[in-house]
C-alpha cells in the first residue's frame, strides 16, 4: 500500500516533475499557480537542479526551448494570460519537434480577467496554442493525484512523440489539498540523437530549427508531424466513463467540473434518472470514439464546463450532432454547483423523447 | 604548407549575404576564434531572426534557431542545462535591441556566462530596410522616408553604454569591421568574449558596427566610409565595461 501525503495540487505537479527527472524549471509569478514556482525555488537547489524566475512568460518559454534543445526534461507553468504570451514559443517548440511540459492553471478571462478558476482556455490548448498547424498533448487532471500522475505521463508522452504536453488544470485543482501517492516507476528517457549538446568533433552538427523556406520542405515537415499526431489519436486517448452502461443522458466534463458533476449524477441516480459521464482525461486527443458510441444510446449530452461552451463544440463533433445538446456552465471564476448540474440533468430528463 | 584556409568552424555552404555586407567578416572572425580556442566540439550557437537567420547552416557547431529577440533566453536555457558547453548568440539590432531588449538586459543582469555577438548596422536588413532602434537621427529608412525625426520617434539606443550600467554585465566592447585595423581589433574583442566564457568570467557582449550597403542605398565602399563618417561618431568604439581585467589584477 503506497504511502500518501497531503499536498496542494500545484505542489503535487512540482514534486511529480522532479520525480520524473525534471531538473530545470523556468517561470514567472501569476495567480493561481505561483506555488509551483515557489516549490521549485526551494527544491531545485537542493537536488542540483535549476530554478530561475524569468523576466516574463515569454522569456520562460524560450528558456524551456533552450533546455529542450539539449534533450533534458524541462518545464514551465503559468495561468491563462501568461499562456497567451507563450503562444509564439509553443509554436516554435512544435515546429522544432521539441519535447516539453507546460502547465496552465486556468483563471477567469478574457484579458486580465480574474484569479478564480476557469476552463476557458480549452480552445487555446486544443485548437490554437500558437500559430500554424500543430497540436499539443492536452491532459486534464481532475484530482490532486491526477495532477501528479499526468505530470509524469506528460513528460513520457512529450519525449515519446517530440512535442509539448500541456497540463490543463484550473485554479481549484491547483489550490485544493488531497492525499496523493508519489510512487512512480519512471521509465528511462529515450535517446535523443538530435539534441544540441556539442558535436565533440565526432558527428555532424545538429540543428534545432523550425524554418523551412522551401514550401515543399515545410509541407513535408508538417505532413510528417501529422503522421505522428494520427498515431497519437489512435493510441493515447485517455478518458473515464462513470455510470455510462445504461445511461440515457451523458455528461461531458473535465477537471473540477467533473468532480461537481459526479455529485450531481449520484443525486440524479437516486432519483432514478439514467445519467452517466464521460470524463476526458486527454482533451487532445479527444475521446471521439467514446462519444460516438454514447451517441447511439443517449438522447442528450450535457457539457458541464467553466467556459461559454468550448468543449461542447468537440462533444457535438465527436457525437456527429446526433443528440440534443445542453451547456451547463459558469464563467468568470464561478463554479457550477451540484444543484445547478442536477437541474440541467432533470431538464434533459424532462425533455426525453 | 597551408598559408590560408577556411576555418573549420565554418561549413562549406556558400553565404547568401549581399556584396559588401560585413556579416561575412564577422562569421569568419567568430569561426577563427572557435578554432583557435579549440572549442568547436562543445560550442552551441544560437541564430537570430534577421539576415543571419541561416547562420545555423554556416557554422559547424551545433546550432539552434531562436525566435526573434529570444536568443539570450534560449542561451540561458542551454547554458544552465550544460554549463560546460560554450554558448553564443549572434544577433542583429532588431533582434537584440528591439523585440529582444528585455531578454538582452535580463541575461546581462543575471550575469549569464554566455557570449553575445551584436551586429549593429542601424537598419533591418532582411525585411527590406526598416528603422532599427539604432538607426541614426535623420537616417532614411522605410518607416522614416524623410529621415528619422527624433521629435516623432525618439533617439537611437546605445546598447554598450546602456548595458554598462547593469551590474551583471562583465565585458562590453564596441568594435567595427570597416577597415583592416578595426577588423583585427574586432577579432581580439570577440576572442576575449569567448575566452571569458571558457574561463567562467561571465556575461560578455561585443557590439560590431556593421554595414548594410543594400538598405543604406550605398555602394559597399561608400558604406564602409559611412561607418567612419556617421556611425562611429554616434557609437564610439571602445571598451565600455571590463570587470575581467580587474579580476585578473586581484
Amino acid at each position: 500500500m503506497a504511502d500518501k501525503v497531503l499536498m496542494k495540487g500545484n505542489e503535487a505537479i512540482a514534486e511529480a516533475a522532479i520525480i520524473a527527472g525534471c531538473r530545470h524549471y523556468f517561470g514567472y509569478p501569476i495567480t493561481p499557480q505561483t506555488e509551483i514556482a515557489a516549490y521549485m525555488a526551494k527544491r531545485m537547489p537542493k537536488i542540483g537542479g535549476c530554478f530561475l524566475q524569468a523576466e516574463s512568460e515569454i522569456a520562460a518559454i524560450n528558456m524551456v526551448y533552450g533546455v529542450a534543445s539539449t534533450g533534458l526534461r524541462v518545464m514551465t507553468s503559468s495561468s491563462s494570460p501568461g499562456i497567451s504570451l507563450k503562444g509564439e514559443g509553443l509554436s516554435y517548440l512544435a515546429g522544432a519537434d521539441l519535447p516539453s511540459l507546460v502547465i496552465n492553471v486556468q483563471r477567469g478571462g478574457p484579458g486580465l480577467g480574474g484569479i478564480q478558476p476557469s476552463q476557458s482556455d480549452y480552445f487555446q490548448a486544443t485548437k490554437a496554442g500558437g500559430h500554424g498547424d500543430f497540436r499539443m498533448l492536452v491532459l486534464a487532471p481532475s484530482s490532486v493525484q491526477e495532477m501528479a500522475d499526468l505530470t509524469v505521463k506528460g513528460f513520457e508522452l512529450a519525449d515519446k512523440y517530440r512535442m509539448t504536453s500541456m497540463i490543463l488544470a484550473d485554479g481549484t485543482m491547483g489550490q485544493m489539498m488531497e492525499p496523493v501517492s508519489l510512487e512512480y516507476d519512471v521509465k528511462p528517457m529515450p535517446e535523443k540523437p538530435w539534441a544540441t549538446t556539442g558535436t565533440k568533433m565526432e558527428r555532424e552538427h545538429n540543428i534545432v530549427n523550425s524554418l523551412f523556406l522551401q514550401p515543399d520542405a515545410l509541407e513535408k515537415s508538417n505532413l510528417e508531424r501529422y503522421e505522428r499526431y494520427k498515431f497519437i489519436e489512435e493510441n493515447e486517448v485517455m478518458y473515464e466513463e462513470y455510470m455510462m452502461d445504461d445511461a440515457e443522458i451523458c455528461i461531458a466534463a473535465f477537471g473540477i467540473a467533473a468532480r461537481v458533476a459526479k455529485n450531481a449524477i449520484v443525486e440524479a441516480r437516486n432519483k432514478g434518472i439514467k445519467v452517466g459521464m464521460i470524463r476526458p482525461i486527454t482533451l487532445w486527443p479527444f475521446p471521439t470514439k467514446a462519444f460516438e458510441a454514447a451517441a447511439e444510446k443517449v438522447h442528450t449530452f450535457i457539457s458541464v464546463e467553466l467556459s461559454m461552451g468550448q468543449m461542447l463544440e468537440d462533444v457535438k463533433l465527436a457525437s456527429k450532432c446526433k443528440g440534443e445538446y445542453m451547456l451547463c456552465s459558469r464563467v468568470g471564476g464561478m463554479i457550477p454547483s451540484p444543484e445547478e448540474v442536477l437541474a440541467a440533468i432533470e431538464k434533459a430528463n424532462g425533455g426525453a423523447k | 604548407m597551408v598559408v590560408f584556409e577556411k576555418p573549420h568552424a565554418l561549413t562549406d555552404v556558400p553565404l547568401h549575404y549581399c556584396p559588401g555586407c560585413t556579416h561575412g567578416i564577422v562569421h569568419r572572425l567568430v569561426a577563427e576564434v572557435i578554432d583557435e580556442l579549440g572549442i568547436e566540439g562543445k560550442t552551441i550557437g544560437i541564430a537570430p531572426v534577421g539576415c543571419s537567420v541561416m547562420a545555423y547552416n554556416y557554422f559547424n557547431c551545433d546550432m539552434i534557431e531562436a525566435a526573434h529577440g529570444r536568443a539570450p533566453a534560449v542561451a540561458t536555457g542551454v547554458k544552465r542545462a550544460n554549463p560546460e558547453n560554450i554558448v553564443f548568440t549572434y544577433q542583429g539590432d532588431g533582434d537584440l535591441a528591439s523585440i529582444g531588449m528585455a531578454e538582452t538586459v535580463h541575461s546581462a543582469a543575471r550575469n549569464e556566462n554566455i557570449t553575445i555577438i551584436f551586429i549593429n548596422n542601424a537598419i533591418y536588413g532582411m525585411t527590406g530596410g526598416q528603422m532599427a532602434p539604432t538607426s541614426l537621427p535623420g537616417q532614411i529608412t522605410q518607416p522614416s522616408p524623410y529621415g528619422r525625426d527624433t521629435n516623432h520617434c525618439g533617439f537611437p539606443i546605445k546598447v554598450c553604454e546602456m548595458l554598462s550600467q547593469v551590474d551583471g554585465a562583465q565585458y562590453l566592447e564596441r568594435v567595427a569591421v570597416n577597415n583592416v585595423k578595426n577588423v583585427k581589433n574586432a577579432k581580439k574583442a570577440i576572442k576575449k568574449a569567448f575566452q571569458n566564457q571558457v574561463e567562467g568570467k561571465g556575461f560578455s557582449l561585443v557590439e560590431v558596427i556593421s554595414t548594410c550597403p543594400t538598405n543604406w542605398g550605398l555602394t559597399p565602399k561608400k558604406a564602409l566610409e559611412w561607418v567612419d563618417e556617421k556611425m562611429i561618431p554616434y557609437y564610439p568604439l571602445g571598451v565600455y565595461k571590463d570587470t575581467t581585467a580587474e579580476k585578473e589584477a586581484e
